[in-house]
């Protein structure tokens, strides 16, 4: 008998759906590439190829800035985030305390929370509790954008990271005991390393989130501290220039390249220790 | 550590012999009772069990030696001292996990260095030591490769060599075979049992597996409901079990329940609830029954069965032949009684010319062999 999972495709139409809806989700940015390389100042016709868009960003030291920005943003964001976001994970997957069951509800409740409620409750917490109260110490700045972008970031790490601890040998940290581990080193030699995976996916998820988010960042942010997607859309409102689309190539292939590591770090690792 | 801690012992009055002793040990979880005050003594170097059913206590039991878990009352001793508030990484002794619990970020050689290593001996001496337990669990030839490229059976040898390399006091072992399939099992039955004997350590099993009980302890305890029914050789908890449940549980038995009618020297005769009157033998010296109601366990291989009812003193009734199972070496019968009890009996040789279910059969068995347990 023939297994019913392996048959060649044999349906013409089937793979003209799979192109239309690949050609759907991509050739937009096929577009974007495209024009990327025009030289013409509007996105009409073709006029010739050229780099001199890519220059033309790579000059601009107000891009410049807000892509630093967006990177201090994502970098202290999830570096914040992945050091709570594990210790949570753990904490709730291995522990008994009282409430548990009620932080357990809460605390991935920021991913189903509309992005729009955590910017207006973030920004009004800041103005009427947080700058007051701190006698003006607080401002909205980078500072402010990193703390509201921990909330989510924190729950993306610990979602991921706490599957991973479900799927764990219950008995690793015991065993680690039993050897003659501390439990601070049966944590550090054992259950870190188990998680490393883990930890570093939840850690990409959440920087490439961060990295993209625009609504928060724009309510939280003072001035002077705008982070790339808010630059992009102030410059946007005056019209599509070309050096925006060549700064969007450039994000599509670093993210892209960044996520070509990290899935080459992880078939490494599983390769490794699953073949 | 364990060695320097060991030294400086504050010596309780302890039992020399015992390397593992429990006194009164009781264990709650969430207001339930899962160990009922166990008491007992594993002598130094001796192979014991701990057999019972799943929910018997067994592996709590096995956890409170080991630390993972602290007694709600009674004590733990390990060679003489005290462990109730000892943490496990203090405790002289090492674990082999049902479920391995191998850490799959290391390599087999690095599983079983992981313990030496927070020891902090020299280099030298961990490549040697660790070489050394692979090479005792045959997997020397297996060092640089992952839990996960490696079967269940040898990812079982190497987490023996994991605790054993540390060298400790007390072997425990937590249902080690489970995993395995029958093959490998018996396979690795024959080398726990090599493993003991060259190592001379005591090594502390806990097991469902009543057969590997059986074939590998020196002494076993029967565990049920939370308290230890019988501490015993194999040979004893098989032919002089204590209790009706220690019966039942290993191997197989017929049990009746009964009142004690009357009683001379070394027989009682006792009326069953279903009123057959069995000759039975006295439990045990010095244990005299006289009266009440007793169970009485019967060996399924010391029945007789003959188609003309018997004419000497043994117990001898008549039933009919219910069901014949064949299982390879030897065959079960069903003989249904006409008191309307159900006696399984075992008889090596295969049936020929079997009666019809409706032909009496008589079975019959002797007073030295049907035991009188109280209830």
């Amino acid at each position: 008998m023939n297994s019913t999972s392996n048959r060649p495709l044999s349906w013409p139409w089937l793979s003209l759906i799979a192109i239309g809806l690949f050609g759907f989700m991509y050739f937009p940015i096929l577009v974007l590439a495209f024009y990327s390389f025009n030289d013409s100042k509007y996105s009409t016709g073709w006029k010739g190829f050229t780099w001199k868009w890519y220059v033309a960003f790579l000059n601009d030291s107000r891009i410049l800035t807000a892509l630093a920005n967006s990177l201090i943003v994502a970098f202290f964001a999830v570096g914040i985030a992945a050091v709570v976001g594990t210790l949570m994970a753990v904490g709730l997957a291995r522990y008994r305390f009282p409430g548990k069951q009620v932080y357990q509800g809460t605390a991935y409740l920021p991913l189903i929370i509309p992005d729009i409620a955590i910017a207006v409750a973030t920004l009004v917490f800041l103005a009427a509790i947080a700058i007051p109260v701190s006698g003006g110490l607080i401002q909205l700045s980078l500072g402010t954008v990193i703390s509201a972008h921990v909330v989510f970031c924190l729950s993306y790490v610990a979602i991921v990271v706490s599957t991973r601890i479900n799927d764990l040998n219950p008995h690793l940290e015991e065993a680690a005991l039993d050897l003659g581990a501390t439990p601070t080193q049966a944590f550090m030699q054992v259950l870190l390393p188990e998680l490393m995976p883990a930890i570093v996916s939840g850690c990409l998820l959440a920087f490439v989130l961060s990295l993209d988010d625009f609504l928060i960042a724009s309510f939280t942010a003072g001035g002077g501290s705008s982070t790339l997607p808010m630059e992009i859309f102030s410059r946007i409102r005056t019209g599509v220039k070309p050096d925006i689309n060549a700064l969007s190539v450039v994000l599509i292939l670093s993210t892209g390249f960044l996520f070509a590591i990290a899935e080459y770090l992880r078939y490494r690792s599983e390769r490794k220790r699953f073949s | 550590m364990s060695q320097a801690a060991i030294q400086n012992s504050s010596a309780t009055t302890a039992n020399a012999e015992f390397d593992v002793e429990l006194r009164q040990v009781c264990k709650l979880f969430n207001n339930e009772t899962v160990v009922r005050g166990v008491d007992l003594g594993i002598r130094r170097g001796e192979f014991f069990s701990i057999l019972g059913p799943s929910g018997c206590g067994k592996t709590t039991t096995l956890r409170l030696i080991a630390g993972f878990d602290t007694p709600s009352a009674g004590e733990v001793l390990i060679q003489g001292r005290r462990m109730n508030a000892m943490p496990p990484y203090r405790r002289p002794v090492n674990t082999v996990f049902q479920s391995y619990a191998l850490f799959s970020h290391l390599t087999a050689w690095e599983n079983v260095a992981f313990g030496l290593r927070l020891q902090k001996h020299t280099k030298a001496e961990i490549q040697q030591r660790v070489d050394e337990a692979l090479k005792l669990v045959k997997m020397d030839g297996f060092a640089k490769r992952f839990p996960a490229q490696l079967s269940g059976g040898q990812q079982q040898r190497v987490a023996l060599a994991r605790a054993l390399v540390n060298r400790p006091t007390v072997l425990l072992l937590d249902e080690p075979l489970g995993a395995l399939d029958l093959k490998l099992r018996k396979e690795m039955q024959v080398e726990l049992a090599n493993l003991h004997r060259e190592l001379a350590l005591t090594f502390v099993m806990v097991t469902h597996d009543q057969e590997e009980a059986l074939c590998l302890s020196d002494r076993i305890a029967v565990m049920n409901q939370g308290i230890i029914e019988q501490i015993d050789t194999p040979e004893r908890i098989y032919q002089q079990p204590k209790t009706p449940f220690v019966a039942d549980f290993i191997g197989d038995t017929n049990l009746f329940h009964g009142k004690i009618e009357g009683f001379y020297p070394t027989t009682l005769w006792v009326v069953t609830e279903t009123g057959l009157k069995v000759k039975a033998k006295q439990p045990e010296a010095g244990n005299t029954l006289t009266s009440g109601t007793v169970v009485l366990s019967v060996r399924p291989e010391t029945v007789q069965l003959s188609l003309t009812p018997c004419n000497d003193d043994r117990n001898c009734f008549e039933g009919r032949l219910q069901d014949v199972m064949y299982l390879g070496t030897h065959v079960h019968f069903q003989v249904q009684l006409l008191s309307g009890d159900r006696l399984t009996v075992m008889r090596s040789n295969s049936p020929t010319n079997l009666p019809s279910a409706d032909t009496p059969i008589y079975v019959s068995w002797s007073a030295q062999d049907c035991l009188a347990l109280p209830l």
